[in-house]
């Protein structure tokens, strides 16, 4: 199967480890709960982060993933971080003087804050999406009792992506041999008769993939073997002592 | 528009969630009693549509870098219910695996980006439609004014939870300025791909758009 066919695979670090072996439902909920115990900590105080990179640092050495591959996907926030670089310059007084510019203190402070904030969230959901493939994911949610119908959305979302991505490369295909590269706004219009085409083709398509299913017995309901099972008493206290160990950092920071 | 973590205060970022959790919770309700079995795999085509546009990867933008927040196209194709469903399930794969707005605001983009074109979006549509001239041409200028509404009335209840509670050291009026000027052009671009989108939809599948002419909801 190529990676088309299974959504979020690209992130997917594979290992046999007893991370990539914790049931979703469990691993979902402590990275949730990780990632609002780091947006707690207090402004203006950093060593709880060093205690936060200690913890992902140990999950991440027990499911065996690279740490550099790790840090090479944070560049998703860059454009994020240039604009969290304009805080200090927009920020409000007092001012401090670096090497003769004017920057603001609690701009300082916020854009510091900020950009670790979003780090480590994007570290922990990084490990959380490099050991769980999507459809776990979605199946640990089902089990958190998200409602029904946001799952099988989400569920029907993860099949299809892989639709829409095909007809999009074929469409971008026969849009280059004719000559098209629609790229200014008064070019709009090619754009939106391009998105409006991808809307019917993909939903056409849809429609057919969903009567196949029902001819194959679809009943409007997952089987069984998509719903997955419950996590042991032990697997919860695994997974949930990582956000109170965190928590420890953010009450006293 | 997808707040990073840090960006509002825990008392914001708590309220956002509360107030994302209900009125997902009655959307779920009434999108669940309303589903036919046929419309689930539409909502879930819908929302592989969101997620593939949403990706920053692929350039869809004309040369603007806002990309397309969907949220009232949602609304107009899928109605006031099962829309915010999966623009909700795309924005929390996002924030999941592209980084897109931090898990602990999650509750505040939910309001902003789901909440809004169903709450603002959807009575502006429907009251335009009744105004301007029946037919596929009025109502899809109707679904894009009504993009530009909702999209605005985000950027500005964004600035209003800035307000109540911003936590980046940044003066309100600077966040307000530029948030509201840059939405204004973002505002524009929605305005135009939905109404583009929808009337094209009209003519070829009409029976895909919830607020086509044919179908009074």
């Amino acid at each position: 199967m190529s990676s088309l066919h299974d959504p979020g695979a690209e992130l997917l670090i594979p290992a046999d480890t007893a991370v990539h072996r914790l049931a979703p439902q469990c691993k979902v909920a402590a990275t949730a709960l990780f990632v609002l115990a780091v947006a707690g900590t207090p402004r203006g105080s950093y060593w709880p982060y060093l205690w936060y990179l200690l913890i992902l640092g140990v999950i991440a050495a027990l499911a065996a993933l690279p740490p550099l591959t790790l840090l090479r996907r944070l560049v998703v926030e860059v454009p994020f971080l240039l604009f969290v670089l304009a805080l200090p310059v927009v920020g409000a007084p007092p001012e401090l003087t670096v090497l003769g510019v004017g920057l603001s203190e609690p701009g300082l402070h916020a854009a510091a804050t900020i950009a670790l904030k979003a780090t480590f969230g994007l570290l922990a959901t990084g490990i959380l999406a490099a050991t769980t493939p999507l459809p776990e994911i979605i199946t640990g949610l089902e089990r958190l009792r998200v409602p029904r119908v946001f799952t099988a959305v989400a569920a029907f979302m993860v099949r299809y992506t892989e639709v829409v991505l095909g007809e999009l490369a074929r469409m971008r295909t026969a849009r280059a041999c004719r000559g098209g590269d629609p790229r200014w706004l008064w070019q709009v219009r090619e754009v939106a008769g391009g998105l409006g085409t991808l809307v019917v083709r993909t939903f056409e398509r849809g429609e057919r993939v969903y009567l196949a299913m029902v001819s194959r017995g679809y009943t409007g309901v997952p089987p069984p073997a998509l719903t997955g099972a419950a996590a042991s008493r032990g697997a919860w206290t695994a997974a949930l002592a990582v956000p109170l160990l965190a928590a420890v950092g953010t009450v006293l920071g | 528009m997808h707040i990073p973590d840090g960006f509002v205060s825990a008392p914001v970022a708590a309220a956002g969630a509360v107030v994302a959790a209900a009125g997902l919770a009655v959307c779920a309700r009434q999108a669940g009693a309303q589903l036919t079995e046929r419309q689930l795999p539409l909502a879930g085509l819908a929302a592989a549509f969101f997620l593939v546009l949403e990706a920053p990867i692929i350039p869809v933008g004309a040369g603007t870098n806002g990309h397309l927040l969907g949220g009232t196209l949602a609304v107009a194709l899928l109605g006031p219910w099962l829309g915010p469903v999966v623009i909700t399930v795309v924005t929390v794969v996002q924030a999941l695996f592209t980084g897109a707005g931090g898990l602990s605001a999650l509750g505040v983009n939910l309001v902003n980006l789901a909440l809004v074109p169903a709450a603002v979006g959807y009575p502006v549509l429907l009251g335009l439609r009744r105004v301007l001239p029946q037919g596929h041409t009025g109502t899809a200028l109707a679904a894009g004014l009504a993009a530009v509404v909702s999209v605005l009335a985000a950027a500005v209840l964004f600035t209003a939870e800035y307000a109540v509670g911003g936590a980046a050291g940044v003066p309100l009026r600077t966040v307000a300025v530029s948030t509201l000027g840059v939405y204004a052009l973002v505002a524009v671009f929605e305005g135009v791909v939905t109404a583009l989108v929808v009337r094209g939809l009209l003519a070829l599948r009409a029976d895909l758009v919830r607020v086509a002419p044919e179908r009074v909801p």
